[in-house]
């Protein structure tokens, strides 16, 4: 196993109850910052900072055609670029399997939680939607960009207006008052597990470490709206029971951030 | 016709507010985010590194390796596809050109030094506010530089020259207009980048770039002080 030196030391750590930079299990970085409409030229963007991961969302509006099975319903596209200047190892070209699960697993917090009513953005039926892209930027990669990255996804869809449309054109250089309405606040948490412990908010050197993580995103009720395993090794059921019901606690704490 | 007035009241010798800060991300050897208007350029180098694959090593020298991207949501109007354009490709080549003559490389035969250049909101000049970004995070990652290199476009509007064309100044209408970027080191006057497209005389284009001197002049100082900010604590 590679890391070997590395994770006998993080365990042994856990096991005394602390963690490299001193946290207990189920405790973020601190300070946790949300900064919204950061970017003149998004409809709607936000930088979020856990510790000294940085992220950067934009959301671009664009109007285009329904899928013909849901032609009322307008939709979401999510893009995520690893991009090489926020972590030395990230390399240049187009998005690997890790960026594509990153933006898959925001997307679907936030279309399966039913964030946005996709039928409050039909134009005209059968013709015409709003097209709601999101895309996530790393600025800096210090660890954990599941969490960093749905937390600014959703703070820059809450920032979002739609611009100036006539039936034909969008013009961005003129914005409304009008805000994409958001329904639910789906935030995720992405618990870590590392020998026997528990953690979340993994930095650099846990996160090479893991042998398994669940992403759990819930809405305000304590309804999970999306999840996703990954990692080596497999989980308990009595496991998983533990690992959300943190997720669920957590994300309760995080959405009083934004 | 004439240009009077610029958008913002601007004189024509000056160029937007400029911000800059180095060290601006920790997992970089060097960082540095340059503003200026509207437009906003990060920059982070990594290396001296390994290079592979290996056949691109050079064993007399390290090399440079540039890379210009516009963020999806960074331009005005549509979102900009991911992946990298002809354009981006293009400036990020004369971006490389542009901050190569300041670097000594020698040392770090089989190596590369890889600047990534990101930008998140932009309204003209961005290869110029990329390129001071870029040679501030490379004086951050602490390698040999004879100078910096200090960068801003110059313009004909009309019948007036101008320092830092904004994007109605660019897509003016009512007359001839040329776009010029230029790069300079600064303390030796030589130029780095030039681009130009647009109609102008050689008189105008030779005043332009005397004028440059002293406007990356100026730039420098900026970015001197920026880098003095972060250093001027070691230095104690």
């Amino acid at each position: 196993m590679m890391y070997r030196e590395l994770r006998s030391h993080i365990i042994s750590l856990l096991n005394a109850n602390t963690r490299l930079d001193g946290r207990n299990f189920t405790e973020y970085r601190n300070p946790i910052e949300v900064e919204q409409g950061i970017i003149k030229t998004a409809e709607g963007s936000a930088r979020v900072k856990i510790g000294e991961t940085e992220i950067i969302v934009g959301v671009k509006l664009e109007v285009g055609e329904p899928y013909p099975d849901t032609p009322d319903e307008g939709t979401i596209i999510v893009g995520a670029e690893l991009l090489p200047m926020s972590n030395p190892e990230f390399e240049l070209g187009p998005p690997g399997i890790q960026a594509i699960e990153l933006a898959r697993v925001v997307d679907r917090g936030i279309r399966e939680s039913k964030a946005l009513d996709f039928k409050k953005l039909c134009i005209a039926k059968g013709e015409k939607i709003w097209m709601v892209i999101i895309d996530i930027c790393p600025i800096n990669d210090a660890g954990n960009l599941f969490d960093a990255s749905s937390l600014a996804a959703l703070a820059a869809l809450q920032d979002t207006k739609y611009p100036e449309f006539d039936g034909e054109k969008v013009d961005y250089k003129k914005k409304t008052d009008k805000k994409l309405k958001l329904e639910k606040t789906p935030i995720a948490v992405t618990v870590i597990k590392i020998g026997d412990k528990f953690i979340v908010d993994p930095d650099i050197e846990e996160e090479k470490v893991v042998d398994a993580r669940l992403t759990v995103s819930s809405i305000e009720d304590g309804t999970l709206c999306a999840m996703q395993k990954g990692g080596d090794y497999p989980l308990t059921i009595a496991e998983i029971d533990q690992m959300i019901k943190i997720g669920i606690e957590k994300g309760k704490e995080l959405r009083k951030i934004l | 016709m004439t240009y009077k007035q610029r958008i913002d009241n601007r004189g024509f010798d000056e160029t937007r507010p400029i911000e800059a800060k180095v060290g601006v991300i920790a997992r970089a050897d060097g960082s540095a985010v340059f503003k200026i208007g509207n437009t906003w350029a990060y920059a982070a180098v990594y290396g001296p590194r390994n290079l592979h694959p290996k056949f691109l090593q050079d064993p007399q020298k390290g090399i440079l390796r540039c890379n210009y991207n516009m963020m999806p949501f960074s331009s005005s109007g549509e979102r900009v596809r991911p992946g990298g354009s002809r354009r981006s490709k293009e400036i990020s080549l004369v971006t490389e050109k542009a901050l190569l003559p300041v670097l000594d490389l020698d040392e770090y035969p089989n190596s590369v030094v890889d600047v990534f250049i990101e930008l998140p909101q932009t309204e003209a000049g961005s290869r110029c506010a990329g390129i001071c970004a870029a040679s501030m995070a490379l004086a951050d990652a602490g390698l040999d530089m004879k100078d910096l290199v200090s960068a801003v476009s110059f313009g004909r509007v009309d019948d007036k020259l101008l320092v830092d064309l904004d994007y109605s100044e660019e897509s003016y209408a009512d007359g001839p207009v040329a776009d010029i970027p230029i790069a300079m080191m600064p303390n030796s006057g030589k130029v780095t980048l030039l681009q130009m497209d647009g109609e102008v005389s050689k008189e105008d284009l030779m005043n332009l770039l005397e004028k440059a001197k002293k406007v990356c002049m100026d730039i420098y100082e900026v970015q001197r002080n920026a880098l003095r900010e972060k250093y001027h604590e070691v230095e104690e």
